[in-house]
């Protein structure tokens, strides 16, 4: 694991709406490794997009940073307050990979011109130093022709091509930190997988360090090294993908597991998860979760659980990791899940070349889902 | 369950072709499909964005027109001109529930228009106080409360109004309903409920689905049967397990090893296969629909055919 990139502590981010305050984000805490990939997931409205916005200064105008500090570079962009400070970072060194590549673009310029203009803007090159930048990021991408096709509108694009470009002017500035909210939620599976191998490719070539947004546990089982589940504004465990996906701690990890019906056994009911998330218009007394939590302990709705530690990589806010509380189960299916550790239909991890022999199928079942 | 002989069709498609004219000529979205769909069950339809799975949903609702082949409900002819009675029953059994909660619902209607709005249209509903009787059960059994029928749209979450949409398709006691990525618009907590409410509907009903995804990970719980569409064709069509477990066409292996799983090793191991048409050589002889096992059927030219099948013998 690499040093602290970027490290941040109790962080708070309210929000003002008709005359109220909405407290988004309440004391998050979160380190990020040089070079590592790590994955924030949680629901819609748990404040996983509001959390990596505040690295690029891109809250939106009735939002602000009320207290807490992130530190990268030995500065702290919590206290960043003009345009001048988020120049030097945004887009330079953190950039930024959004949901949608259609809305992403500008679709009046070439996409050439869109990524010209971040060489132009943040490595002083013009014209056709400028222009011939743009060509090499595009080759990189992955887009054939690049040479022509660099003079071509976003709508000749592909939805897959057009988030290749996207991916182009964030990597521009070869940024230390990436960050991917929802990168291929708008795009077709196939594609999905194409584009989550580039932006490992390129991770590796250049060394960046990637953070991923996401609701789709599928796609953090397949990129992150590191996951951190956020739930009602706050990181309510963290470690390593093995540690959350076969030894997850606290019961939202639990519930949102058991809830996939990716892991659901044919003819039984999917466990769903009760109630709706809090009202962050309030304060939250105790537990968040405590609420929508069948298992939930007294303590839960009277004190915020502290951050306890499971290993020196793994984390988790529930008091249910405290020694006096009770001994508590995880769920059926979160338990399978440690019992069928890598279970494969046999022919996914052969060969491509010489798929043509397989196994017998009845065994794998077998193995698969006992 | 490969004993499928004896059981009732209650869909079938033969040849199902849908043509969309564009400028200049026409575009072919659905090419000579064919499949049954066996009553009580799940038929699951996945293809990537395309491939004209939702044109193949839309044709037996008959929002497109087929230009080619036919589509049987209960063995009789139910597209082009049909007489008056068979036209209503097919518009009260066959219902349609939608991708988008959030575009499917008519904004300036109360929920209760919403859900009556099936039976205005074949009428024969009896009194008044009757459709609000049935509109209540209606809201009751996909777990909303009776008294939301006078509310609007915009005041419900997207999981309700994706209940929402179930009701309107469960007040016509329906015999088939087509779902048409009824939970890819929804939040993750929320797919599950959404999920569960259908396979209790499902038995308590004894409703048929034909359930249209691009998500193969969530069909695999739901389906008994998936049939795999690429641009307009069905390339495979098996039980689920046994496609899961034996996929023989390129392109189902390619969409397969595609779908993220929640299982990191897993995802860490699998090898990404990735389809290239070019690797079919259709120049001479085409290829034709194959059964390679017992209900396990591939789109195949011989040499393939003879590939593919004879590898996987048990």
């Amino acid at each position: 694991m690499g040093d602290t990139i970027l490290s941040v502590r109790d962080l708070v981010v309210k929000f003002s709406l008709r005359g109220r305050t909405l407290t988004a984000i309440r004391s998050a805490d979160l380190d990020l490794y040089e070079g590592e990939t790590l994955a924030i997931v949680g629901e819609s409205g748990s404040g996983k997009s509001v959390f990596t916005k505040t690295f690029i200064g891109m809250l939106d105008k009735n939002g602000r940073v009320d207290s807490g500090s992130i530190m990268f570079e030995g500065r702290d962009l919590a206290k960043f307050s003009s345009e001048k400070d988020w120049l030097e970072v945004r887009g330079k060194k953190i950039s930024m990979v959004f949901q949608d590549p259609m809305t992403a673009l500008n679709p009046l310029r070439t996409v050439g011109s869109q990524i010209a203009e971040v060489f132009e803007l943040h490595r002083g090159l013009v014209g056709k130093a400028a222009e011939r930048g743009a060509i090499e990021m595009l080759e990189r991408v992955g887009i054939p022709d690049a040479g022509n096709r660099h003079r071509q509108f976003p709508h000749e694009f592909s939805g897959g091509m057009r988030q290749r470009v996207v991916i182009a002017i964030a990597m521009a500035c070869n940024p230390r930190i990436l960050i991917c909210d929802e990168p291929t939620t708008a795009l077709d599976v196939t594609i999905q997988a194409q584009i989550l191998d580039l932006i490992r490719s390129l991770q590796k070539d250049f060394g960046f360090t990637t953070i991923y947004i996401t609701h789709d546990l599928g796609v953090v089982a397949n990129v992150a090294d590191r996951v951190a589940v956020m739930y009602a504004g706050q990181i309510v465990e963290c470690g390593t993908a093995d540690e959350v996906f076969y030894d997850p701690r606290h019961p939202y990890t639990w519930a949102l597991l058991s809830s996939l019906p990716q892991l659901g056994i044919k003819g039984k009911p999917l466990y769903s998860i009760k109630g709706t998330p809090p009202n962050l218009f309030n304060e939250i007394k105790g537990d968040a979760f405590a609420a929508r939590n069948p298992r939930a302990l007294k303590v839960d709705f009277l004190y915020q659980p502290p951050v306890f530690t499971v290993s020196p990589t793994h984390w988790a806010r529930t008091w249910l990791l405290d020694p006096r509380a009770p001994k508590v189960e995880p769920p059926e299916i979160v338990r399978a899940m440690q019992e069928s550790l890598a279970v494969q239909d046999a022919w996914l991890t052969q060969d491509v070349e010489k798929s043509g022999k397989m196994e017998n199928p009845e065994n794998a079942r077998k193995a698969g889902r006992a | 369950m490969t004993g499928t002989g004896d059981r009732e069709v209650l869909i079938e498609a033969k040849d199902l072709t849908v043509d969309f004219r564009v400028k200049g000529g026409s575009f072919r979205a659905v090419d000579k499909v064919n499949f049954r769909i066996y009553r009580g069950e799940t038929f699951g339809l996945v293809g990537e964005s395309g491939s004209g799975k939702t044109t193949i949903g839309r044709a037996i609702v008959r929002i497109n027109e087929a230009s080619g082949g036919d589509i049987l409900f209960k063995g009789r002819k139910i597209d082009g001109r049909i007489s008056r009675e068979l036209d209503r029953e097919v518009v009260q059994k066959i219902q349609m529930i939608f991708q988008d909660p959030m575009a499917s619902l008519n904004e300036r209607a109360k929920v209760d228009y919403i859900v009556s709005e099936g039976l205005y249209n074949i009428g024969g509903y009896g009194t008044e106080e009757n459709r609000k009787a049935l509109v209540q059960k209606a809201l009751l059994e996909v777990g909303l409360l009776p008294e939301f029928a006078s509310r609007f749209p915009h005041e419900f979450s997207g999981g309700q109004r994706q209940r929402i949409g179930i009701a309107r398709a469960l007040i016509m006691s329906p015999e088939f309903v087509i779902a048409d990525e009824p939970i890819s618009a929804l939040d993750v907590s929320i797919r599950a409920q959404v999920l569960n409410l259908l396979s209790e509907l499902q038995k308590t009903k004894g409703l048929t689905y034909m359930f249209i995804a691009h998500d193969l990970s969530v069909v695999r719980f739901i389906t008994d049967r998936i049939a795999v569409i690429h641009l307009g064709k069905i390339v495979e069509l098996a039980e689920t397990e046994e496609l899961f477990a034996r996929p023989l066409h390129p392109y189902t292996r390619a969409l397969l090893s595609a779908v993220p799983t929640p299982d990191p090793r897993r995802e860490k191991g699998k090898k990404l296969h990735i389809y290239d048409s070019n690797c079919h050589d259709y120049s001479k002889v085409g290829p034709e629909w194959r059964e390679a096992f017992p209900g396990h059927f591939v789109l195949s030219d011989e040499r393939e055919f003879a590939e593919w099948a004879g590898s996987s013998k048990r």
